[in-house]
């Protein structure tokens, strides 16, 4: 047991924090209002090397580790949720090229996702795939030396940016379906992006359909082997939600930070409102429960970091993190009343930005399924 | 981060659930039903160094680290939550106390006969009048020479029919308010000293529970627990390790809840299948795992501070908080699991959850951490 950071985590820290709160938080609003990409922030994450933190040097990746990830995730969500969910996608989606890429793969692709030359896209889900993957009905047929994508895409993060995007289709359906994993690259004929999503929150953040219509995809950009792509997807998503648990608790420490503030300096009935039980009430829940989901959410890094077993860790830091991180948004807009409502005030954009924690990467509901079933092994 | 347990942590994890699954659970239901004191479990538990898990050998204890003690302490209340209180309080309550305020004679006279559990300790702090608002003391001991006389009622005090010694806080200086509080360690055989009537509770029906009366007692200069007016933080100190310990009971309740209902649903036939196979059963069972690690790591990360002498008091209200609310729903949770059966004393079910509401309340209600927390948060 050691509950505190290495010198190197802790200048990780201090280095993201600043850029995030000097530079990320004071464009927030503007990217929200506007639904404009964050780009600015993405080349600055680049520059730092924050783009590729889950591969090695060798492919220009800075491999500093879940741990560190989470850090850096939190500390960027606290400063704009729009900017951390592309940089968490493209992340992931480099992981999983170096995972599960050959090495030509590795060095077509990884260098330009961590000098971010453009985005990552992780594309699983489909208008009738949600929480259902297994049933995702894209297909690729192979044809020559290529495979032919039909189908296509929904809620697809990043795809309209992304210079590659991981694309499950079905490679085989009897006697038994199989679904296999690839690389597929803007301009391929036949490969079209949708309109942007009218998105609550994360409203700078690019989400697209994506559609193939006979799309050919080269044989050699298949990742792994042919039936392997339900389980990178799975494999891949694991990592994810850990990702998705430090975005939620970054906006909500935002969002707690920015109702501590208020309740100090508003005044009501003669005295600061934080001097009522009734806002003090709601400060030590949504502390303890950030505090509980920070904790789960490091300890499924940590074991990720050493190689072990997380799926379990991963959902339940998932599951707890979004919950709470809405909770704790939910106070934030309450402690700040009316003025919490109002876009003066960015708690009601933590409040829209950390809704969608508990829906994607898997919905809440899709955790409790994982933990039962871990239980119940 | 490293959230692995030590070599030595996981002795004493195995250790202790050997025990508490062969020696401490076939006795659980007895216990509860007759409100016996477990003097064998006792006394077990003070030969394989339970009663000072986190006092140095040469004060009698196990010379182990405080996450040793949370470890241990789940374990115990994870086969009988009355029985763990008891080890809570000789630990936290009694033991901590006079680890870190007393002079090297109480160390020797008193820490080490308590750590090595051949007595056992109390801690008499609540009074009729001062529950949560442990400052308003009426207890009194007025200086007499070289010794103090005291006059005042304990209420609801843990151990108080069995124990030993007591460390005891009462108002030497009305004046300086919480300011003029000062600790002694009381031999429980002294004259004037009457042990009231034991509380009939909801729960914990085999730990003591009793008030005492102080009349006219005599205390040496030499028991006094740090100076005059020291008493306060002294407590407020003890407190917050002994949060830790609840923590940890409330942790082992839980864990007793979500392990019986697991076993019960899985056993359990209903609509041709196990009721586990039901999601309606699944969510409320991966709901009490997920606040369970939650409240674990919390518990853990105050006992590690501790152990690094570093400021914890919002951490462990934070653990205690967390760990007793999330011990209730649990417990709530593993009633419904069970639906009838729950209900009834067949199963264990409804003791957990007559376990569980007291770590709500006592060692500060869940509304005092509450105020420690947010006030750490605010004026921080």
């Amino acid at each position: 047991m050691r509950f505190e950071f290495t010198d190197e985590q802790l200048q990780i820290e201090e280095m993201v924090r600043s850029l995030a709160q000097n530079e990320f938080a004071p464009r927030a609003a503007a990217i929200d209002a506007e639904s404009r990409y964050p780009e600015e922030n993405m080349r600055q994450l680049a520059e730092l090397g924050l783009l590729g933190m889950l591969f090695p040097a060798e492919y220009g990746g800075s491999d500093a580790g879940p741990v560190s990830y989470g850090i850096v995730v939190r500390e960027v969500a606290g400063g704009c949720a729009a900017t951390v969910v592309g940089m968490a996608v493209t992340n992931m989606v480099g992981e999983a090229i170096y995972r599960f890429g050959t090495v030509e793969q590795r060095r077509k692709y990884l260098p330009a996702l961590a000098a971010g030359k453009g985005a990552g896209g992780f594309g699983l889900t489909e208008p009738s795939a949600g929480s259902d993957a297994f049933a995702i009905a894209t297909t690729a047929v192979p044809d020559g030396d290529s495979y032919v994508l039909n189908g296509s895409k929904a809620f697809i993060t990043n795809g309209s940016r992304a210079c590659v995007t991981i694309v499950m289709a079905v490679t085989r359906r009897e006697p038994k379906k199989e679904i296999s994993a690839f690389l597929v690259e803007p301009g391929l004929p036949g490969f079209s992006v949708g309109k942007p999503e009218h998105k609550m929150g994360l409203r700078g953040s690019d989400t697209v359909s994506l559609s193939f219509d006979d799309c050919r995809v080269p044989k050699e950009n298949m990742l792994g082997a042919p039936g392997e792509g339900f389980r990178i997807a799975m494999s891949t998503l694991d990592g994810g939600r850990i990702g998705i648990s430090f975005q939620a608790i970054g906006i909500a420490r935002a969002a707690l930070a920015e109702a501590i503030a208020y309740a100090r300096d508003r005044k009501q009935f003669d005295r600061p409102i934080a001097d009522f039980q009734a806002i003090q009430w709601m400060i030590a829940d949504a502390a303890t429960e950030l505090d509980a989901a920070q904790l789960l959410a490091f300890r499924a890094a940590a074991l990720k970091e050493t190689g072990k077993p997380f799926t379990r860790e991963a959902s339940m830091a998932k599951v707890f993190a979004s919950e709470a991180g809405n909770r704790a948004c939910h106070k934030a807009v309450q402690i700040l009343g009316g003025y919490g409502y109002t876009r003066d005030y960015p708690v009601e954009r933590h409040l829209r930005d950390v809704k969608v924690s508990t829906i994607y990467e898997g919905t809440s509901e899709i955790q409790r399924v994982v933990i039962a079933r871990e239980l119940l092994r | 981060m490293v959230f692995e347990l030590t070599e030595e942590q996981r002795m004493i994890q195995e250790m202790a659930r050997n025990f508490a699954q062969k020696e401490v659970l076939p006795k659980a239901a007895e216990l509860d039903e007759t409100g016996r004191f477990p003097d064998e479990l006792v006394r077990q538990m003070g030969e394989l160094g339970f009663m000072g898990v986190a006092i140095p050998e040469e004060y009698g204890g196990a010379g182990m680290d405080n996450v040793c003690y949370a470890i241990a302490m789940e374990e115990i209340a994870r086969a009988c939550a009355a029985t763990a209180v008891i080890m809570s309080v000789n630990n936290s309550l009694a033991c901590d106390p006079i680890l870190k305020f007393g002079t090297e004679e109480q160390k020797k006279k008193y820490l080490v006969p308590l750590a090595s559990g051949k007595k056992l300790g109390c801690f008499g702090l609540t009074e009729p009048g001062a529950g949560s608002d442990a400052g308003s003391q009426k207890t009194t001991a007025v200086r007499q020479g070289d010794q103090y006389i005291v006059n005042g009622t304990k209420n609801f005090i843990t151990n108080a029919p069995q124990a030993d010694f007591c460390v005891l806080f009462t108002m030497t200086d009305k004046e300086k308010k919480h300011k003029g509080i000062t600790a002694f360690i009381i031999d429980m055989k002294w004259p004037g000293i009457t042990v009231g009537k034991h509380e009939k509770k909801l729960g914990i029906n085999a730990s003591g529970t009793a008030s005492l009366i102080f009349e006219d007692v005599k205390v040496p200069a030499a028991n006094r627990l740090g100076n005059e007016g020291d008493g306060f933080k002294i407590a407020m100190h003890t407190l917050d390790g002994g949060r830790i310990g609840i923590a940890s009971q409330a942790l082992g309740i839980a864990r007793a809840s979500l392990e019986d209902a697991l076993a019960y649903g899985k056993d359990r036939k209903q609509f041709g299948q196990p009721i586990v196979n039901f999601q309606a059963i699944q969510w409320m069972l991966a709901d009490m795992a997920t606040e369970i690690d939650a409240a674990r790591l919390l518990t853990y990360r105050a006992a590690w501070l501790k152990d690094r002498k570093a400021r914890h008091s919002k951490e462990s209200s934070m653990a205690k908080l967390y760990a007793s609310e999330a011990a209730m729903r649990a417990s709530v949770k593993g009633i419904q699991i069970h639906g009838g059966y729950g209900y009834i004393k067949e199963y264990p079910a409804e003791r957990h959850f007559r376990d569980a509401k007291i770590t709500e309340i006592y060692e500060g209600t869940s509304e005092i951490q509450r105020l420690v927390i947010s006030s750490a948060l605010i004026k921080d």
